[in-house]
């Protein structure tokens, strides 16, 4: 019996499968990077030993003396209370980010003209330095808590509003078309469609807007310089009186608002979204 | 309900489904359909076979509402339209009970009436106990099951079908097409199946229409007379091998 050839199945990779690479060994999870800390420290005790002289040693304090700045009483009760305004600062920014980049691609994907009008000006958003700005905003909003969490929203904003759109328009023609054959509103298609599908993009562009949130926090302090002293502050003025064990404490701990923020992200975008999506695809 | 214009009246109540002298031409100048006339009737399940990209889902597009014919009247004489594509498009966020509630849940259906509803259907395509189950957890052959069921929520009077078991293996696919067998005699809704597998058209169908090649036109018509349920025995048997050769040989014609 000749018949024409089946077509191949149309494949859609929605998801690639995930590489499970849960190993129950704990040296084997633990272990690399555990020596790649290691050996960052030996190299850095190098730099500090065996490159530089002491005269200049401070430009790289060793790791030891960090440690030491940091348990300081003073110092640590500087930079803990610095830590927790740039936290505070971070935080507003991001949720003003995502409520902003959310709607902000909600309205966009509505129509095509909308998109049209305001796509640019995101890209603009992302293109203009925002150290430009800084200043300018400074004098808009005074240089106080609002001021830097303007500038961390717009340092944070653009990848909430591209990663949101990008998610809504990602949607299935199918499952579109579902929808349109029950005649369904657009308030339906997006609250039941078009959001949900998009979620894994949204908390995809919120770790990466929490990452920026953190630096916008410290971008705005560290230029502005006025008002309750934040790590960027803080920063600043380690640099200027060129206490480098505190500077290298205090970004350490910058470092590290950063990572914490990411993977906490990270973990609730696993917790909303994981039982339905593998984000290990990608 | 009648798409696109003019309206022709309905002269036959057992008719569901009329096409006459549809063509379709899209805005890019691809004219995939070309001077089809069908009708369907009720009690009647008609699977059309063609060559690739010939026309058939334009075809269900038109009839389904999706897409208007460019040409030729569309009469659809229900609004009770079950539509199942050729991927089961799931909401992977919603379980296995929760997608097959979605259409009823789209068209107002009070929670507990359609929670009912589904449990029905999810029961007729024989997924009792998957209820709580992900998409991401069932086999292809699950998929299309549960999204036979949503489809079967609507009650359907014409049932529309896009090669829905292509990109399944043999053994599922044959199963499912009892399944399928077993759900028209006892649903009595009126199909419009579209199938690359000739000998799942004839095994399925009281008709098969065969289209030729782009732009897609009917060039031939069998009726399948074997009674239902089918045996699926039948399909060992020389009546239907000689049937399928027959579909083939027309496929083979309109094609070249
Ligand atoms: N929206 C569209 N615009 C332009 N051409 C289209 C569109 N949809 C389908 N086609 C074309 O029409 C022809 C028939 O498509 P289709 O109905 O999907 O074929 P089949 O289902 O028989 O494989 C194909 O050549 C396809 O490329
Ligand atoms: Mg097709």
């Amino acid at each position: 019996m000749t018949t024409t050839p089946p077509a191949p199945p149309k494949t859609r990779t929605i998801m690639r499968p995930a590489t499970v690479r849960k190993s129950t060994n704990p040296a084997a999870t633990w272990g690399p990077p555990v020596a790649v800390f290691v050996g960052f420290l030996l190299v850095w005790y190098a730099v500090s030993y065996l490159i530089l002289d002491e005269k200049r040693r401070f430009l790289v304090p060793p790791p030891h003396e960090v440690l030491a700045a940091f348990f300081d009483p003073k110092v640590f009760g500087e930079i803990m209370l610095a830590l927790s305004r740039t936290t505070f600062v971070a935080l507003i920014g991001l949720a003003i980010a995502i409520v902003i980049g959310v709607g902000w691609a909600v309205a966009m994907s509505q129509a095509k003209w909308v998109e049209r009008s305001l796509y640019p000006y995101a890209v603009v958003l992302q293109c203009i330095p925002i150290l430009a700005l800084v200043p300018l905003i400074g004098f808009w909003f005074g240089f106080d808590y609002p001021a830097r969490i303007i500038v961390c929203v717009m340092i944070a904003l653009f990848p909430m509003v591209s990663n949101t759109l990008f998610g809504l328009q990602s949607v299935d023609r199918g499952q579109r078309e579902l929808f349109q054959l029950q005649r369904a509103g657009r308030w339906t298609v997006l609250t039941k469609l078009e959001f949900p599908a998009a979620l894994p993009a949204i908390f995809a562009g919120m770790r990466i807007s929490a990452g920026l949130a953190v630096v916008g926090a410290i971008v705005g302090d560290f230029f502005f310089r006025r008002g309750d002293p934040g790590l960027g502050s803080l920063l600043s003025t380690y640099t200027s009186r060129l206490q480098s064990a505190e500077l290298f404490a205090a970004i350490i701990v910058a470092a590290l608002l950063g990572v914490v923020i990411f993977a906490i992200f990270g973990w609730i975008g696993k917790r909303v979204v994981g039982r339905w999506y593998d984000f290990s695809a990608n | 309900m009648s798409i696109a214009t003019p309206v022709a009246p309905t002269t036959k109540t057992d008719q569901l489904l009329h096409f006459d002298d549809v063509a379709m031409t899209f805005p890019n100048g691809t004219t995939a359909l070309s001077g089809v006339s069908l009708t369907v009737n009720r009690g009647e399940f008609v699977t059309v076979v063609g060559p690739s990209g010939c026309g058939k889902s334009t075809l269900l597009r038109i009839a389904s509402g999706l897409t208007p014919a460019t040409e030729g009247v569309t009469q659809v004489d229900t609004t009770r339209i079950g539509y199942v594509f050729q991927d089961a498009t799931l909401l992977p966020w919603r379980d296995v009970q929760s997608n097959v509630e979605l259409l009823a849940e789209l068209n107002g259906i009070p929670k507990k009436q359609r929670a009912a509803t589904a449990k029905d259907a999810i029961d007729l395509v024989g997924l009792s106990g998957f209820e709580k189950h992900l998409p991401k957890t069932l086999s292809g052959g699950m998929k299309m099951r549960t999204s036979l069921a949503r489809s079967l929520t609507l009650d359907p009077e014409l049932f529309l079908f896009d090669e829905p078991f292509g990109a399944l293996d043999e053994i599922t696919r044959e199963r499912l097409n009892d399944e399928l067998i077993k759900l028209f005699t006892e649903q009595q809704f009126a199909g419009l199946f579209i199938t690359h597998s000739v000998s799942e058209a004839v095994y399925l169908s009281t008709r098969v229409i065969v289209m030729s090649g782009r732009p897609g036109k009917i060039v031939d018509e069998f009726p399948v007379e074997f009674p239902f349920p089918r045996d699926p025995e039948i399909r060992f048997t020389a009546e239907f091998a000689e049937l399928c050769g027959k579909v083939s040989h027309a496929l083979r014609e309109g094609h070249s």
